[in-house]
């Protein structure tokens, strides 16, 4: 069963922020970066899927150079090998843009199973994976919790609210988001880091893809990037302490939800 | 000259950093004061355990300052594993390097699977700089090695699998009457005494005793009469480790005082911004800096064949000092709170100290750095 990770690299989660000269994004110098959460999680479902049916585990990320630290620590991991989407022109804050370029760099790919995280800790769009799926003409399933390929497909187990969870069937070749938590992470160990330098890099442009400045137009932009501003506001409550208390309840629950 | 990581370097130093931060920190936090055994299963899992050695005996087959590289960030968040590791590494070295194939064969690949602790067994009581002077006697009667003696101050005592011992065979010989042997546990005659409590270490140490112990002859390790020669080449090696975990100590004071001087609000401003703080800060970024350099460079000559024994001196003096400034001024700064054990910092300093003393003191560091520095004028 081969199977392609779709990973993205995020500031590290302890960094410190700082708004950037333009005021719609952070400022990316002096940060250090790592693999998004979720798709660590998607990363390690799919080469747990690989030691249990054989195949092949392909990732594939977009960026700049430094995204090759974190394709190298999922070679490292595991994976066989990877695509790295290098062109400029796929650098895209909009979900569409990027499951476009990934669609193309995926096009001539065999595959069973397509592996995202849920969601990037920096957007948090959880839209790249069904944007691609689309584009490819894919079943998808979101907020995956377990995966059971079965001889006609892959039953999965997704998340739903409160506590609920929900099986489903799908045809395979299929898209899957992945949720955090859903496995315990692996290390790299020093073995891997070394056999990970003989592996596959595969550079993309856009041009080898056909993708074209057009595909590039982003459909949406951000406006401004912003620390969440604090404001204070004090609200008195009258009346009798017992009713005074049973409105601070009230307020508790369901204006400030600490309960 | 190049002063960055490699790639694979720094894939490595964020494996460890990933390590400690999700096990070996959470795991030091609530753990007493036994060997922390998972965490060594751990690192042999992980291929840390024998870094620098051969691949044919399982080891990582890298750099020394790969090797260096990861001990500091073992060392980090105060964490003791690095300690650990460069312990068990040098009867490694010594093995290695001194080792007939038989023993290569029988330790090094269980060692580098962390399946076997190793402990490295010199000093004794009235032998501590002056290592030339120990007592301990190796006859060999028969087929046998009898060992009469008693080491002291010896990390993973009690604990360790095998035990790297320093013992005179030839008495009047001085240096050169001293061998080495490759001690295991359950060896008859082969007994520990309490636990010692040396300041900071948090695995601490144990005596051992020989009353008669009855090793094989097969224990021998390199020449009668070599064991000064290995274990001070042993020492040269670990001096860069000591470094090396001194480093990643220093490191760790020093980001929880930048820090803390950025968030503690003093006369109506952060600390940071007061000018003796923002010396005392920049006196201990630039000797952190400065003894990184030091280290990196006695492991880069010993990488590329070159002697590095007066820098890997200097590399052992200047971190463990660094170290030693570094966590008092992070404790400065953090004022009362500093000494308080609800705060990280007191605990960094205790842990600084002993690395100015283990593997030949700071004075002795120097002695060693004078000697070759005259040694071209003598004969």
């Amino acid at each position: 069963m081969n199977i392609v990770v779709c990973l993205k690299q995020v500031p590290k989660k302890d960094s410190i922020l700082r708004i950037g000269a333009d005021q719609k994004w952070i400022d990316e110098r002096d940060l250090s970066y790592e693999m998004s959460e979720a798709d660590a999680y998607a990363l390690e479902e799919a080469l747990r899927q690989k030691e249990k049916h054989g195949g092949e585990v392909i990732v594939i990320s977009s960026g700049p150079e430094r995204v090759r630290q974190s394709i190298k620590e999922a070679l490292a991991k595991g994976a066989d090998r990877a695509i790295h989407l290098t062109d400029p022109l796929f650098n895209s804050g909009d979900p569409a843009v990027i499951a476009r370029a990934l669609a193309g760099a995926l096009k001539n790919e065999k595959f069973d199973l397509i592996f995202t995280g849920l969601q990037s800790d920096d957007y948090g769009f959880a839209q790249v994976g069904l944007i691609l799926a689309e584009m490819l003409g894919l079943p998808s399933a979101t907020i995956v919790m377990e995966v059971q390929p079965e001889d006609s497909g892959v039953r999965v187990k997704r998340e739903l609210e409160s506590g609920w969870f929900q099986w489903v069937k799908l045809p395979m070749p299929a898209l899957l988001t992945i949720q955090s938590g859903i496995n315990q992470l692996r290390y790299a160990t020093l073995k891997g880091i070394m056999a990970a330098k003989k592996k596959e890099i595969k550079e993309v442009k856009a041009a080898d893809i056909g993708f074209t400045e057009s595909d590039a137009i982003s459909a949406q932009s951000i406006q401004r990037a912003y620390f969440p501003e604090k404001t204070k506001r004090t609200e008195i409550i009258e009346g009798k302490p017992a009713e005074a208390a049973a409105k601070l309840m009230e307020k508790l629950r369901f204006d400030a939800r600490v309960f | 000259m190049d002063y960055t990581l490699t790639e694979e370097q720094e894939q490595l130093r964020r494996l460890v950093e990933d390590f400690v931060a999700r096990e070996v920190k959470p795991y030091e936090e609530t753990a007493g004061e036994d060997f922390p055994w998972p965490l060594f299963r751990k690192l042999g899992e992980l291929g840390l355990a024998s870094i620098p050695f051969p691949t044919e005996y399982g080891g990582g087959g890298l750099d020394y300052t790969s090797y260096s590289i990861v001990l500091e960030e073992l060392s980090r968040l105060g964490t003791h594993l690095g300690s650990v590791l460069a312990v068990h590494g040098l009867p490694q070295l010594i093995l290695n390097q001194f080792g007939d194939e038989s023993q290569k064969r029988k330790y090094l690949p269980a060692m580098a699977r962390a399946e076997l602790l190793g402990a490295f067994a010199l000093t004794e009581p009235q032998a501590g700089s002056d290592a030339a002077a120990i007592k301990t006697r190796a006859e060999l009667r028969g087929d046998k090695y009898i060992l009469r003696g008693q080491k002291i101050w010896i990390t993973h005592g009690g604990d360790a699998d095998v035990y790297l011992v320093m013992a005179v065979t030839e008495k009047g010989k001085g240096s050169k009457g001293i061998s080495s042997f490759i001690i295991e546990k359950g060896t008859p005659g082969l007994a520990f005494g309490k636990r010692e409590r040396p300041m900071g270490l948090a695995h601490h140490t144990r005596e051992v005793f020989f009353e008669d112990c009855e090793a094989p002859r097969s224990c021998l390790v390199g020449r009668e009469g070599d064991g000064f020669k290995v274990a001070m080449t042993a020492l040269d090696s670990g001096r860069i480790t000591v470094a090396s975990t001194s480093l990643g100590l220093a490191q760790s004071a020093f980001d929880y005082a930048l820090s803390y001087a950025n968030e503690r609000q003093a006369f109506g401003k952060s600390i940071g911004e007061f000018q003796g703080i923002q010396f005392m800060l920049a006196d201990m970024a630039a000797a952190i800096e400065a003894a990184r350099c030091v280290t990196r460079k006695a492991a880069f000559l010993r990488d590329n064949g070159l002697p590095f024994n007066a820098i890997a001196s200097m590399a052992k003096l200047l971190a463990t000092d660094a170290a030693m400034k570094v966590t008092t001024d992070a404790v400065q700064i953090y004022g009362g709170y500093g000494t308080s054990e609800d705060y990280p910092v007191q605990a960094l300093f205790r842990q600084a100290k002993i690395g100015q003393i283990v593997e030949g003191t700071n004075q002795i560091q120097r002695m060693i750095i004078a000697r070759e520095l005259l040694k071209k004028f003598k004969q």
